[in-house]
């Protein structure tokens, strides 16, 4: 079973046992407009929940991506890297951006779920 | 048409566009008071960019005499003032003459001049409805022209921020949603302001407090194509001293295009270093060239280092990334120039 939380920061998080992918919400896609480059995480690098993992640049600005909870980097999807255009067709599914080992499960209980998320969305306008 | 005169290609009394000749040209013709050819007229050499000057004199009855004299031989020594604005008339009657001057010899619009029926033609060309505004689709390429919109003016240029074809129109505040909505409706689609930055920068085209400030000059940003020869042979405006100087020493810092190698963007304020990672310079303009799909910046590095093809590094997020001096434009589109 898994389940996909999301963050304030437009990044969601499917999660499969310890093993979290990572990637950013359509919403986000939505707001940088045509993404033209993607930086990824490191394999093997750690990252800290809320901190920096990664850039998307958009022809509009470059923004920051970040990890919504810690964990090791198992995985980077070097396919969108090669063609960051994907993450505009399909950035909740194919575009995923890293997995990882998930450190601490109960940092999921910070995020949003799908309902929350979108109302949060709608909100915020960014 | 009572009468064509060409005078053939003549020195101009002072420069016009950089150009020291011209071909001039008379027509002589006759109109009915106050009908509208005049105007006509004029708006065609206004629009024409082959026009460099127009001058359109009502004749008096001495004049049109004279003219008919000197038509038939009476001043065969009598030398021909060499600039049409100096041929005055007194403005009274009906007989006009019109003193155009060409910077080529003048093709399509002295063909439509010669012949009265031709120039009515072409007016009538543009009354079709096709379009949102009467007419614009036949400027040309860096003119502009008065059009009606609503029963009010609206000022269209043919010319525009990105150096592509396009139009910048100026319209009364009130007008401007119903405007808007028209154009879409006809199809166009709003894109923004980045849109508009990447096509500009893709041109190669400078943006003010970006590669142009005042503490730019036209050399560092390679510009000095826009002084004209006179003010550079004679100096004597602001900031001469130091353009001529750098003309004659070469300036320190050049305007350069980049093109980073692979994907990465260097937006403005990166930071420019040579191979031994030297900082000599800096990115003024830096974007995803969707036209090249690659990404395109442009920026000021020391002269020694502003050769096509020089290998620089690019600091981007504590990283340096390589990327190579290139010409300008990254992109250069044969562009409609307008109408024929």
């Amino acid at each position: 079973m898994s389940e996909v939380k999301y963050s304030k920061e437009h990044e969601w998080i499917k999660v499969e046992g310890d093993v979290g992918t990572i990637g950013i919400t359509q919403h986000a896609t939505e707001m940088l407009g045509d993404i033209v480059f993607v930086e990824l995480p490191d394999v093997g690098s750690s990252v800290e929940k809320d901190g920096n993992a990664g850039v998307v640049e958009s022809t509009k600005a470059a923004s920051d991506v970040y990890t919504p909870i810690s964990g090791e980097v198992m995985e980077n999807n070097q396919a969108i890297v090669d063609d960051p255009g994907k993450i505009n067709s399909d950035p909740e599914n194919e575009a995923w951006f890293f997995k990882l080992k998930i450190k601490d499960s109960s940092e999921l209980d910070s995020l949003m779920n799908k309902e929350e998320y979108d109302k949060f969305a709608k909100e915020s306008g960014n | 048409m009572l009468h064509e005169e060409n005078w053939g290609m003549k020195k101009l009394a002072y420069p016009i566009q950089k150009k020291t000749t011209g071909f001039y040209q008379i027509f002589e013709f006759a109109a009915e008071e106050g009908s509208e050819i005049v105007d006509k007229l004029e708006l065609a050499y206004r629009r024409d960019e082959q026009v460099l000057r127009y001058l359109t004199l009502k004749l008096d009855k001495h004049a049109m005499v004279y003219n008919e004299r000197r038509r038939n031989g009476a001043f065969k020594k009598a030398k021909v003032e060499p600039t049409p604005e100096v041929a005055k008339a007194k403005v009274s009657v009906e007989d006009l003459e019109s003193s155009v001057l060409f910077d080529r010899k003048c093709i399509s619009l002295r063909d439509a001049i010669l012949n009265k029926s031709g120039i009515i033609a072409e007016f009538k060309r543009q009354s079709p409805s096709k379009g949102v505004i009467n007419g614009v689709s036949n400027l040309k390429f860096m003119n502009g022209g008065t059009f009606k919109y609503l029963d009010e003016d609206i000022y269209i240029t043919r010319s525009g921020y990105t150096g592509e074809d396009g139009f910048e129109i100026s319209i009364k505040n009130k007008n401007t949603e119903i405007f808007v909505e028209k154009l879409i409706n006809e199809g166009a689609k709003l894109i923004g302001l980045g849109a508009r930055d990447t096509l500009r920068l893709e041109a190669g085209l400078c943006l003010y407090g970006h590669e142009l400030g005042i503490e730019t000059t036209p050399i560092e940003a390679s510009l000095k194509w826009a002084i004209s020869k006179e003010r550079l042979n004679n100096g004597g405006f602001i900031g001469s001293d130091k353009i001529i100087n750098q003309i004659r020493d070469g300036a320190k810092k050049i305007r350069v295009g980049i093109k980073p190698e692979g994907r990465l963007i260097a937006r403005e304020k990166t930071k420019i270093y040579n191979e031994s990672e030297e900082m000599i310079g800096e990115v003024t303009s830096g974007t995803f060239g969707p036209s090249v799909n690659g990404p395109i910046a442009m920026g000021f590095v020391d002269q020694i280092f502003s050769k096509k093809d020089t290998r620089i590094l690019l600091e981007v997020r504590g990283k340096k990334y390589p990327a190579n001096i290139c010409g300008l434009p990254f992109y250069k589109k044969s562009y409609v120039k307008g109408a024929n």
